[in-house]
């Protein structure tokens, strides 16, 4: 029997149903039509289904789409605001830290995490923030260098 | 399959306790989904203990600190008192998985996964952290090295479950340090891990000590025999040695992929070696 969650995403309350046993990675896609967040692995080993709830980074793979009542959900859909991108897509695009784009969504989201913890990581806790997240294109380098600038500049440094 | 969120701890073991098929405690759900996705398990129910408010609290106690059963791990290392308390008890949690996984996974569940190479339960071992336990019958209270059994079993009976763990009051000239030998920087599970917790007097004694091992036996070990080279040295090489060969004759390890049986009795004993003196350090014994 499918259940009714009524929850809010991206700052907008969302109602959908969804089958109990349902990921929020499904509903999200599925249900909702948020299709920024994308299935790679299914099991929490790659990122790329990454969001934030109630601030925190997870797996939306890992994630009961019921378990979203009444919390927050934050995706990639919600980071630009109307035109203008969000810094890290902004440096994400000018450090062509992207090929494919299929984990992009995912890394943005985590940085977004990570940032918001810690708004001036080293290289190294960058690369420990975004371990969760993999880059088959990149080689990761030019992520990292897209996240320190992007830093850079929400710092106004 | 059935969902359920219920907000108190009675009604979370009233349903499980009469679940007809298989039952099964959602808290983080980073094991128990991939175990559901994977077709291994089939759950009828599954209660998430996450709406269950006293479940999401860390609580500072009369009697040490009380981890609330769905607390993520992330959330541990964002508590200061605790991460000054238990240094090795927040490493070992936060060094589960990734970020994303951190921000769900618990060391309840971690627990009650009962994977020997579970890498917070080695910590919690040598903490002498106990579990409350929640069941028809009402609560009882055991040391965490009882509740798993052997690979994802555990001692838990029908209608049970875990409400939180708790981790005792620090006595002065006090430390813990966990470590694991994983072939990877990061994202990956142990091969051979330890933990040490220990005690200090003025003169910088060891006056009790606690020394687990996991991933080298079907459970994680303690091993009082490691512990017992400790005490009443201060850490110098003889007792160290000691250390070391009792923690290598603790070993029942399995031979595979990631690890052979000779290379994870030799490694036993140097990672147990090397928390102790991390944790002789933060005690601040010199």
């Amino acid at each position: 029997m499918a259940l009714l969650v009524s929850t809010t995403i991206n700052g907008d309350h969302v109602e959908f149903a969804c089958e109990p046993d349902e990921t929020l990675l499904d509903a999200l896609r599925n249900r909702v039509g948020l299709t920024g967040v994308k299935e790679g692995c299914g099991t929490g080993d790659c990122g790329a289904c990454s969001v934030q709830i109630d601030g925190r980074l997870v797996c939306s793979c890992l994630v009961l789409g019921a378990e979203a009542e009444g919390r927050e959900i934050e995706t990639v859909e919600g980071m630009a605001d109307g035109a203008t991108l969000h810094p890290l897509q902004q440096k994400f695009l000018e450090h062509a830290a992207l090929q494919c784009g299929v984990c992009t969504p995912g890394f943005l989201i985590a940085a977004k995490a990570l940032l918001e913890k810690n708004p001036d990581p080293s290289e190294e806790e960058i690369r420990f923030g975004l371990a969760g997240n993999l880059c088959r294109c990149t080689g990761y380098d030019k992520i990292v260098r897209a996240v320190q600038d992007a830093a850079k500049e929400m710092r106004g440094a | 399959m059935e969902y359920t969120a219920p907000e108190t701890v009675k009604a979370a073991v009233a349903l499980l306790a009469k679940a007809k098929g298989s039952a099964y405690v959602l808290a983080g759900g980073s094991d128990l989904l991939v175990r559901m996705k994977g077709g291994f398990i089939e759950p009828d129910l599954v209660v998430d203990i996450k709406r269950i408010k006293a479940m999401r609290e860390v609580k500072k106690t009369a009697t040490g600190f009380s981890i609330g059963a769905a607390v993520p791990c992330a959330a541990l290392g964002e508590n200061k008192a605790l991460v000054k308390a238990w240094p090795g008890v927040v490493e070992a949690a936060n060094l589960i998985g990734s970020k994303q996984i951190q921000g769900r996974c618990t060391i309840t569940g971690n627990l009650c996964n009962a994977g020997p190479a579970a890498d917070s339960v080695p910590a919690l071992v040598a903490a002498g952290a106990k579990a409350v336990i929640q069941g028809p019958k009402g609560k009882r209270v055991v040391p965490v090295e009882q509740v798993p059994v052997g690979p994802g079993k555990t001692s838990l009976k029908k209608g049970e479950l875990v409400e939180s763990i708790q981790l005792p009051a620090r006595k002065p000239r006090s430390g813990d340090a966990y470590l694991r030998f994983i072939p990877r920087s990061e994202m990956d599970i142990a091969v051979v891990s330890a933990g040490v917790n220990l005690s200090l007097d003025a003169k910088g004694v060891v006056t009790d000590a606690r020394v687990s091992l996991g991933a080298v036996a079907p459970t994680v070990l303690l091993v009082p025999a490691a512990a017992k080279a400790l005490i009443g040295s201060k850490l110098d090489d003889a007792a160290l040695e000691k250390l070391g060969a009792a923690a290598s004759a603790a070993c029942r390890p399995i031979d595979d992929k990631r690890g052979t049986i000779e290379f994870r009795t030799k490694v036993a004993a140097v990672l147990a070696k090397r928390a102790a003196k991390i944790a002789y350090a933060r005690a601040g014994g010199k």
